[in-house]
C-alpha cells in the first residue's frame, strides 16, 4: 500500500530477465530434444523404440553399438570410418593449401583483371552445385576416377569452395600492411612474405577454414552417393544410407547407434572449437 | 570495398599525398598467377568448362555410354509441357522455400533479438543454438527426424498426428521443420550485426520518446538490414538446393507420392538413377537461371529496403 510512497532501497527483481532465461531454457529444451532422443534410442532394445513415450530406455541395450561395430553390408565399421577420415583429411588440406594461396593473391597482390576475377570469385559462392555436377561427373568418368576418392578431394586443391577464399580475404584485409612493406624494404618478395609474415597472421581464418571443411565434407551426402558404389569404399554416411529404405524397426538400434557414432567426429569438433565456429560463422556474414 | 582499384599504383596517388615516401616499385604480375593457378585451374576445368559442357548437353540426349545426340529444345519442352513430375518438383521445392526460409529467419532473427541484451549465459546460448546448424546437415539426424516424426514418433504421441512422414500433405513440412531447426547460423550472423548497432542511436530514440517497438523500427530494422539481406539471399539459394533431409525422410524417393521429391532429388533421379544426363543438364540449367533471377530480384528491391550507414559518410 505504501510501496508508492517508500523510496527504491532494493534492486526490483528482474523479472524480464528471468523470464527470459526460462523462455530460452525451453527453447534448447525443445531443440536438443531430438539429440537426446537419437542418444537414448542408440541404446534401447528393440521393443522399446516406437510406441513408447518414454525418453530413457527401460535398460541399456548396449548390444546396438556391438552391431554397429560390426559394421554395414560385410564392411568393418574402421573401414567405413577411415574411408570418411581419408576424404575429410584430404579435403582440409586442398582447401586451407589452395584456397590461402588465391586469397593472397585477391587480398595483396596486383594483377590484370583482379576487379572482375574477384567478382566471378564472389559469384561462384551462389553458383548452384548442380550447374556443374554433371559434367564434373562426366570429366571424372572419362577419366575412370569415379568410385575413387579423386572426384571428392581433388577439387578442393583447386580452391573451388570459393566462401574459404572470401573467409580468408576478408580476414587478411584486415591485417596491416606495413609489416609486408617493411619486408620488401628489406629484400622479400611475394613468396617469402606469403610464408614468412602473412600465412602465420593468417592462421585463425586457415583453422576456421579447416574445421568448416572437416565438418561439412564429413557431413555431405550428396557428392558421395553419386561417386561412391562399391561398399568398400563406403564413408560412415553413406553406410547410413542403406537404412534410408529399410522400413523394419528391428534394426532402429543399431542404425541409431552407427548415427550416434557417425556424428561423434562433428561434436567433438563442435566442443572444441565452439567458439571459432561461432565467431568464424559470424565474421563471414559481416564486413562483406 | 576496393576490389574495383586495379588501375591504382601507388604513383597515382602520388599528387595528392605532400610526402612521395617509399612507393614501392611496380613489381611484375608473376607471382600473383602463381598464387592463382589452382584457383584459375579450378574456375576453368571444373566451373566454366563443365558451365558450358552442361549447357550444350541440355540440347542432347545422353545416357553416358553412347555419345550425345543433338535433340535441340526437347528437353525444355519435355520438362515444361509432359512431365507432370516436373512441375511436381517445381512446386514441392518452392513450398518448401516459402515455408522453410522465412519461419527460420524469423526465428534467427527472434532468438538473436533475446540474446542481444543478454548480460550472462549469451555465450552459452549462442553456442548451443548453434549446435543443430552444424549437426543438423547429417545424414544421421535426416533418419532421427523421420523417426520423430513418423508414424508412432515423438511428434505423433504428442500430437496425434498419425505421422506426417506417410501423409503426403504433411511430409514436406517435416523436411522444413528440419531446415527450420537449423537457424544457428543466420541467428549468429544477426546477433553479431546488432551488435553493431551503436548504443547512441537508442539513446537518442529514447530522449526523443520513442518506445521499444518504435527503436526496434526506426533504428534496429534499417540498421540490420544489410544482415537481413545477407541472410534471405544465402538462405534462400541453399533452401533451392534442399536434398539429404528430402532424401532421408522421403526413403530415397521423394515419397509419399511424390510429396517430397524436391528439384534436386529429381535432378539426381533422372540424371544418375535414369541415366537421362541430358535432361538433368537442363534441369541444372534451369535451377541455374532461376537462382540467377530470384538473387537479381532479391538485389533489386533491397535497394528499397536494405540501408548502409557508411553511404552517408562517404
Amino acid at each position: 500500500m505504501t510501496t508508492t510512497t517508500t523510496p527504491v532501497v532494493r534492486k526490483p527483481v528482474a523479472w524480464g530477465r528471468i523470464a527470459l532465461h526460462v523462455g530460452c531454457l525451453a527453447a534448447l529444451l525443445v531443440m536438443l530434444y531430438p539429440l537426446a532422443w537419437l542418444l537414448a534410442t542408440s541404446l534401447k532394445p528393440a521393443d522399446e523404440v516406437i510406441a513408447s513415450l518414454n525418453l530413457l530406455p527401460s535398460h541399456l541395450e548396449w548390444s546396438n553399438y556391438k552391431t554397429a561395430l560390426d559394421g554395414v553390408n560385410d564392411v568393418s565399421i574402421w573401414r567405413l570410418l577411415s574411408n570418411s577420415l581419408l576424404i575429410a583429411g584430404g579435403a582440409v588440406l586442398g582447401n586451407v593449401i589452395s584456397c590461402s594461396l588465391a586469397a593472397y593473391a585477391f587480398a595483396r597482390l596486383r594483377f590484370r583483371f583482379r576487379g572482375p576475377l574477384f567478382a566471378f570469385m564472389i559469384a561462384t559462392i551462389m553458383l548452384p552445385h548442380h550447374a556443374v555436377l554433371i559434367p564434373q561427373y562426366i570429366i571424372f568418368n572419362q577419366l575412370g576416377l569415379v568410385n575413387t576418392y579423386w572426384p571428392l578431394i581433388l577439387p578442393k586443391f583447386l580452391a573451388t569452395e570459393a566462401f574459404f577464399v572470401f573467409l580468408i580475404v576478408q580476414f587478411m584485409r584486415g591485417l596491416p600492411r606495413e609489416l609486408e612493406e617493411a619486408a620488401r624494404i628489406d629484400g622479400c618478395g611475394p613468396f617469402r612474405s606469403f610464408f614468412r609474415i602473412v600465412l602465420p597472421l593468417t592462421r585463425p581464418a586457415l583453422i576456421t577454414t579447416a574445421i568448416f571443411t572437416f565438418i561439412w565434407t564429413w557431413n555431405d551426402f550428396f557428392t558421395q552417393l553419386i561417386y561412391l558404389f562399391d561398399p568398400e569404399k563406403f564413408t560412415l554416411t553413406l553406410a547410413l544410407r542403406s537404412f534410408v529404405d529399410a522400413s523394419s524397426t528391428s534394426a532402429f538400434g543399431p542404425m541409431f547407434a552407427l548415427s550416434v557414432i557417425a556424428l561423434m567426429p562433428i561434436v567433438l569438433f563442435f566442443l572444441a572449437f565452439q567458439r571459432l565456429l561461432v565467431e568464424g560463422m559470424a565474421s563471414s556474414g559481416l564486413k562483406g | 570495398m576496393t576490389t574495383t582499384d586495379i588501375s591504382a599504383p601507388a604513383a597515382g596517388k602520388a599528387g595528392t599525398t605532400p610526402v612521395p615516401k617509399r612507393r614501392p616499385k611496380r613489381e611484375s604480375q608473376g607471382p600473383a598467377w602463381v598464387f592463382l593457378s589452382p584457383w584459375v585451374l579450378g574456375a576453368i576445368v571444373l566451373t566454366l568448362l563443365p558451365m558450358a559442357v552442361s549447357l550444350y548437353l541440355s540440347f542432347t540426349d545422353y545416357d553416358l555410354f553412347n555419345p550425345p545426340r543433338w535433340v535441340g529444345l526437347r528437353n525444355y519442352v519435355q520438362m515444361f509441357t509432359e512431365d507432370p513430375r516436373y512441375w511436381r518438383s517445381v512446386m514441392t521445392t518452392l513450398t518448401y522455400v516459402v515455408i522453410a526460409v522465412p519461419l527460420q529467419l524469423a526465428l534467427a532473427l527472434g532468438v538473436a533479438l533475446a540474446l542481444k541484451s543478454m548480460k550472462r549465459g549469451k555465450g552459452f546460448y549462442r553456442s548451443a543454438f548453434y549446435a543443430p546448424s552444424l549437426l543438423g546437415a547429417s545424414m544421421s539426424i535426416a533418419l532421427v527426424w523421420r523417426a520423430i516424426f513418423n508414424d508412432g514418433g515423438t511428434v505423433d504421441n504428442l500430437l496425434g498426428t498419425g505421422g506426417w512422414v506417410n501423409k503426403p500433405g504433411w511430409a514436406l513440412l517435416a523436411v522444413a521443420l528440419l531446415t527450420v531447426w537449423q537457424f544457428g547460423a543466420p541467428m549468429v550472423i544477426f546477433l553479431a550485426g546488432l551488435q553493431q548497432i551503436p548504443g547512441e542511436l537508442y539513446e537518442a530514440a529514447a530522449v526523443d520518446g520513442a518506445g521499444k517497438w518504435r527503436q526496434f523500427l526506426s533504428v534496429t530494422v534499417p540498421m540490420l538490414s544489410p544482415v537481413l539481406f545477407f541472410n534471405l539471399v544465402l538462405q534462400t539459394i541453399q533452401a533451392f538446393q534442399v536434398f539429404t533431409p528430402a532424401f532421408a525422410i522421403g526413403a530415397g524417393k521423394g515419397g509419399p507420392a511424390d510429396s517430397t521429391l524436391v528439384y534436386t532429388l529429381y535432378l539426381y533421379d533422372r540424371g544418375f538413377v535414369a541415366s537421362h544426363m541430358g535432361y538433368a543438364s537442363a534441369m541444372a540449367w534451369v535451377l541455374l537461371i532461376v537462382i540467377g533471377a530470384v538473387t537479381a530480384v532479391l538485389f533489386r528491391t533491397s535497394r528499397s529496403w536494405v540501408f548502409y550507414a557508411s553511404e552517408g559518410d562517404r
